[in-house]
């Protein structure tokens, strides 16, 4: 006791004046982390400060510029396994922080970067928080976006110090909140402008506050706004369930046991509150979807967003000017992006109007993000000055890459590259930015066919976080670190597939629209086609979406494609598709009517002579089997993507599958969705569909293999 | 044995508001009235009476701990006077009535009284809380939502719209105008102060002045809670057909808000002989039936049907018909269903016009029926209600 320690976890110091600095310094970890072996040391010292005599009162801050943003996930995702070891080490670790809380010895959280969820947590098992006033420091509990609630008793003390509901709101939304926002909340106490102003005035509190109390074991304390019984309480968790149903359907365990945790326990004493959620925690922890947004949201794209998928001895390329041909809205997309990265971007249209025009889309982004505090002027002109709009084809000269954005037409792009590549530095990279049309073909106009590659953006590029890198027949691995590193410079986080028309993504996103025409044309009623998908966590109803991408363009692209190997299933698409515009002038929402009817100034409503024209009718087909084929299907053709190479790993494909078209993360992705559903079932009903419906519902003989050995799709391609 | 109804008699009904003429008597009061006056009325022996099983859904604060008994213990009865209260939501009046006849029939008891009470203007509705809305793992995979927006839903599931509706609450206003017109309502009881001065003697809400015009000018009372409690979208993840729910429930073609106390008398053949009173009509069948707990509203036609199969009757054998106008779409969706026409339904009028009291209107319905009946001298009678959470009770009556 008494005594100074410095390790590779932290360091702790008894000062002169009796305050002990408990200093967070992690050496081992990208960052401090809220591990089991951490954790167990703090409890030590902390007991040990409680029994010191020469220890007023302990400060806890941190030796790096995060405080603690969050949990080390990778014990997480080992953890659940066996539910009474997962729920006795929680009880655990909340008895010995009650302990600590209870302990009648002041600990002061200083803190000084951003402490998210088990790193805000320690700052709750702490009577008195102050946080430096950095609008770079975030604070919040972020447990909700990978499956899980706060596990460190902050499910149940959110609501003590923020009230019911926004408590709910920062739990359930996992809100982040920056310093002022927290200290107008009442997640922290206090701010400083300066750590030495910081820790002065936690040995103040300490001074001050020899014995305290934490608001939940303090009678007198009031719930903002009125605890559950009140008649505030009851409306908000009525509103709270109802709107949690409207926003996830009920698909996230996590999202529900939180509002449960919060029900249940609120009115408990704490040292009780907490055992209910240990045992939600336990329930959530081993639940598939938890694993899923582990895996795929946060492990997966983590890795992703590193590069990955680059040729591990290909060197770093940089991209310091780059070429962009055409200054649509996804050239003009791609300027932002890569100016805002710190690239000098060539903006390259046929007409000097239409690249002035491009760059205009960037002012327009910027003066949003100006007025939402979001940037500055001198911030917006910085980057306004990298973007060079232009109409002379030699003035990408001297790019490090060219990213081409022209209209979806082979020869114009054929013309393009030609053009281009006369200008471009022989060992630099050329990308094309098509959405359907195979690279190897489009690389047949190139030299440089090693050099060139498939870089596709979605729409609208500034918020849309995926890059599908596509590899041509002969695209080196020059060309793919280029297209990789480009992509992680700019802060999306890349996929890399093979070469097929449609690619993964558009492929595979066309599944879910013609299933849902599918469905219309067999006589399920429209709304219960586009409710049925978003049930099962669909952004948007299928024929919504064909209304945004346009009928006349689902037909214009089946036209264009020259493969003689239609499959039947997208000649039905375009047959359907073509009715609606020809015989019915519906050509989508560009042409103000669709599937849908759009009303100037109000709310999209289905056309109310579908229900006529197909015959709709709700005993079609009952809604379970709706929802399996609208998200079975999509699931199947993104296996077919794996099983054809056109991917090369299930992970890629569940990114792709979240991040280019919505599919739902619980599910891991659209290739984990078959064994959320279980392999052996999803083949069956596979089977099953394509007796009635035909052969697009054919299961893959690797597939079947899978079901028949007892695997899963995560099994794929391990022997 | 046989179960059969000597009397059922009910309070007028005062608003159940702080605006309503009954505000100032508990329900207790209420009930300890109706049961002092239908001593008085019959001049029976209370020794007979062995049992009290009053209806009452809000069971906190004035109405909580036992009501019933409570109302046994202020009556004047005598200790040996048991009671027990029991909730079945909106359906509570009349299985006080069911389960009497039930203990009746079985021979577990002779004579009983079964009724209900709720002073909405006293004990605010909701106010007992309950897990069934606000318990996360109850209400989340049972798809909870409001009734009213329950009551929506069946419109726009069963094709209902707003002048349909308001048309329905305009003809319930007109009915029971003219039944009070005619004082058709003979078992109705005025609440009297402790002074006995009489403090209300007709039914305080109904508007005698309603017209379609007004009507279709009110704003929809649960499109708010629908939007902005996510209740809309719950509705709509059960019933994915539907596209958007319509709002066209009001004030003016929603029941009413009330305060009342009713009761009945139920008792095997020897009890008139006993009591020395005739048997006005005999239970014969009583039925609940359950719906998903999101289109709760639906459960009359389904109960009616199934009551009428244990009588060894159809919807045309009977005379006359009592459907809670919970809401309007409640009764319209009944008659779509049985093929019952409207002539037979609620002829004076229902919960729109003179409002619904609770845990009472079960009991006060078949008071209404069995006047009804009588005045017209028909025989076969049909007391129905929809149930929050998902439910419907039914009971068949003869007149005898």
């Amino acid at each position: 006791m008494s005594k100074n320690i410095k390790n590779d976890l932290f360091s702790y110091e008894i000062g002169s004046d009796g305050v002990a600095l408990f200093t967070i310094d992690q050496k081992n970890n990208p960052t401090n982390l809220f591990s089991i072996e951490f954790i167990n040391e703090f409890i030590e010292i902390a007991n040990d400060a409680i029994k010191d005599e020469n220890v007023k009162g302990v400060i806890i801050t941190s030796g790096q510029k995060m405080f603690m943003p969050g949990a080390d996930l990778r014990e997480l995702k080992k953890a659940g396994g066996d539910p009474v070891e997962q729920f006795n080490g929680m009880m655990k670790m909340h008895t010995a922080f009650r302990q600590i809380e209870t302990g009648g010895k002041p600990f002061v959280a200083a803190i000084n970067g951003t402490a998210m969820g088990g790193g805000l947590e320690l700052c709750l098992v702490c009577h008195h928080r102050i946080v430096l006033n950095n609008h770079r420091i975030k604070l919040g509990f972020p447990e909700v976006k990978v499956g899980l609630l706060p596990g460190g008793a902050g499910t149940v003390k959110a609501p003590y110090l923020l009230g019911i509901q926004n408590g709910l709101m920062y739990l359930m939304q996992g809100i982040e909140a920056r310093p002022e926002k927290a200290l107008k909340d009442g997640l922290v106490n206090d701010i400083a402008e300066n750590q030495e102003e910081m820790i002065a005035k936690a040995k103040a509190w300490i001074e001050a506050n020899p014995n305290p109390v934490q608001p939940w074991d303090n009678k007198k304390h009031k719930i903002p706004g009125g605890g559950l019984m009140s008649p505030n309480g009851a409306q908000t968790m009525m509103g709270a369930i109802g709107n949690l149903r409207k926003m996830t359907h009920g698909n996230y365990p996590a999202a529900n046991a939180i509002l449960s945790v919060v029900h249940d326990s609120l009115s408990m004493p704490m040292d009780r509150a907490v055992e209910v959620e240990a045992r939600y925690f336990t329930k959530v922890i081993a639940t598939k979807e938890a694993k899923n947004m582990i895996r795929t949201g946060f492990m997966g794209m983590q890795n992703a967003k590193k590069g990955k998928a680059r040729p591990k001895d290909e060197p770093k390329y940089e991209v310091k000017k780059l070429g962009i041909l055409g200054a649509g809205m996804m050239g003009a997309g791609i300027a932002y992006v890569s100016a805002k990265a710190g690239m000098e971007a060539v903006l390259k249209d046929v007409t000097q109007e239409g690249a002035d025009k491009g760059k205009d889309y960037s002012r327009v982004l910027l003066e949003k993000a100006m007025k939402r505090g979001r940037s500055t002027p001198e911030k917006a002109e910085a980057l306004l000055s990298k973007i060079h709009p232009t109409d002379d084809p030699s003035a990408v000269e001297g790019s490090d890459l060219i990213i081409e954005a022209v209209f979806e037409n082979p020869e114009l792009k054929a013309k393009v590259t030609k053009q281009t590549e006369a200008v471009l530095a022989a060992d630099k990279v050329y990308g094309s930015n098509t959405s359907t049309i195979p690279i190897t073909q489009l690389a047949l106009a190139s030299e440089r066919p090693e050099n060139f590659i498939g870089i596709h953006f979605f729409s609208p590029v500034d918020k849309m976080p995926l890059v599908e890198i596509i590899k041509g027949e002969k695209t080196g691995p020059k060309a793919i670190a280029a297209a990789v590193d480009y992509t992680v410079a700019i802060g999306k986080i890349p996929i890399v597939v093979n070469d097929s028309r449609g690619f993964f993504t558009s492929r595979c996103f066309g599944t879910f629209v013609s299933e849902g025409m599918f469905l219309l044309e067999e006589g399920v009623p429209a709304a219960m086609i586009e409710n049925v998908a978003k049930t099962k966590g669909m952004p948007v109803g299928p024929l919504a979406v064909q209304d945004e991408v346009s009928l006349t363009l689902g037909m214009h692209v089946y036209e264009s494609d020259p493969s003689t190997d239609k499959h039947p299933s997208q000649t039905r698409s375009y047959e359907m598709a073509k009715k609606m515009v020809k015989e019915h002038g519906r050509g989508g929402k560009k042409a103000g009517a669709g599937f849908y009817d759009y009303p100037e100034g109000g709310k999209k409503k289905l056309w109310s002579e579908l229900g006529k024209i197909f015959k709709s009718n709700v005993d079609t087909l009952d809604k379970e089997t709706v929802a399996k084929r609208i998200m079975h299907r999509q699931a199947l053709e993104s296996f077919r993507c794996l099983d054809e190479g056109v991917l090369t790993s299930v992970v890629d494909g569940d990114i792709g599958s979240v991040l280019g078209w919505g599919f739902p993360i619980y599910t891991g992705g659209a290739i984990s969705y078959i064994d959320f559903v279980g392999v052996k079932e999803f083949v069956a009903e596979c089977d099953e569909f394509e007796k009635k419906y035909g052969s697009r519902w054919t299961v893959p003989t690797s597939l079947r293999a899978l079901a028949d050995s007892g695997k899963m799709v995560h099994d794929f391609g391990k022997g | 044995m046989e179960a059969y109804i000597y009397d059922a008699v009910r309070t007028v009904r005062g608003k159940g508001n702080k605006k309503g003429s009954l505000f100032g008597f508990t329900p207790t009061y209420l009930v300890t009235q109706i049961l002092k006056d239908l001593k008085a009325k019959h001049d029976f022996d209370p020794e007979l009476i062995e049992d009290i099983i009053l209806g009452c859904v809000t069971q906190v604060m004035d109405q909580g701990a036992n009501i019933a008994k409570t109302a046994a213990q202020q009556s004047g009865y005598g200790d040996h006077l048991c009671g027990v209260t029991l909730n079945r939501f909106c359906g509570s009046g009349l299985e006080a009535i069911n389960q009497a006849g039930a203990y009746v029939k079985s021979g577990f008891s002779d004579i009983i009284i079964a009724g209900g009470v709720e002073s909405m203007s006293r004990v605010k509705m909701g106010s007992d809380g309950g897990a069934l809305m606000m318990d996360p793992a109850v209400a989340l995979p049972g798809h909870a939502i409001p009734q009213g927006i329950s009551a929506d839903l069946i419109a726009a599931k069963y094709g209902f719209d707003r002048n349909d509706v308001d048309a329905f609450a305009l003809e319930s206003q007109v009915k029971a105008a003219a039944a009070e017109a005619e004082k058709r309502f003979k078992s109705r009881i005025p609440i009297r102060d402790v002074n006995g001065i009489t403090v209300l003697d007709t039914d305080e809400n109904i508007r005698p002045q309603t017209t379609l015009d007004g009507l279709n000018g009110l704003n929809p009372s649960f499109e708010m809670m629908g939007k902005m409690g996510g209740f809309d979208a719950v509705a709509l993840d059960r019933y994915p057909e539907i596209e958007e729910i319509p709002h066209i429930h009001h004030a003016g073609n929603s029941s009413a808000i009330v305060d009342g106390a009713a009761i009945a008398l139920i008792g095997n053949n020897e009890a008139g002989k006993k009591l020395g009173i005739k048997p006005r009509a005999k239970i014969k069948a009583a039925s609940v039936y359950g719906t998903d707990p999101t289109m709760m509203l639906v459960g009359p036609a389904p109960a009616s049907r199934k009551a009428l199969k244990q009588a060894g009757m159809t919807f045309d054998d009977i005379d006359l018909y009592e459907v809670n106008e919970a809401f309007a779409v409640v009764p319209m969706r009944f008659m779509q269903d049985s093929g019952v026409q409207q002539d037979k339904v609620n002829v004076n009028g229902g919960a729109i016009a003179l409002g619904h009291p609770l845990g009472a209107t079960g009991c006060m319905l078949m008071g209404t029926l069995i006047d009804e009946l009588e005045r017209q001298d028909k025989s076969t009678g049909l007391v129905t209600l929809c149930i929050g959470g998902g439910m419907g009770i039914a009971t068949v009556i003869e007149r005898v």
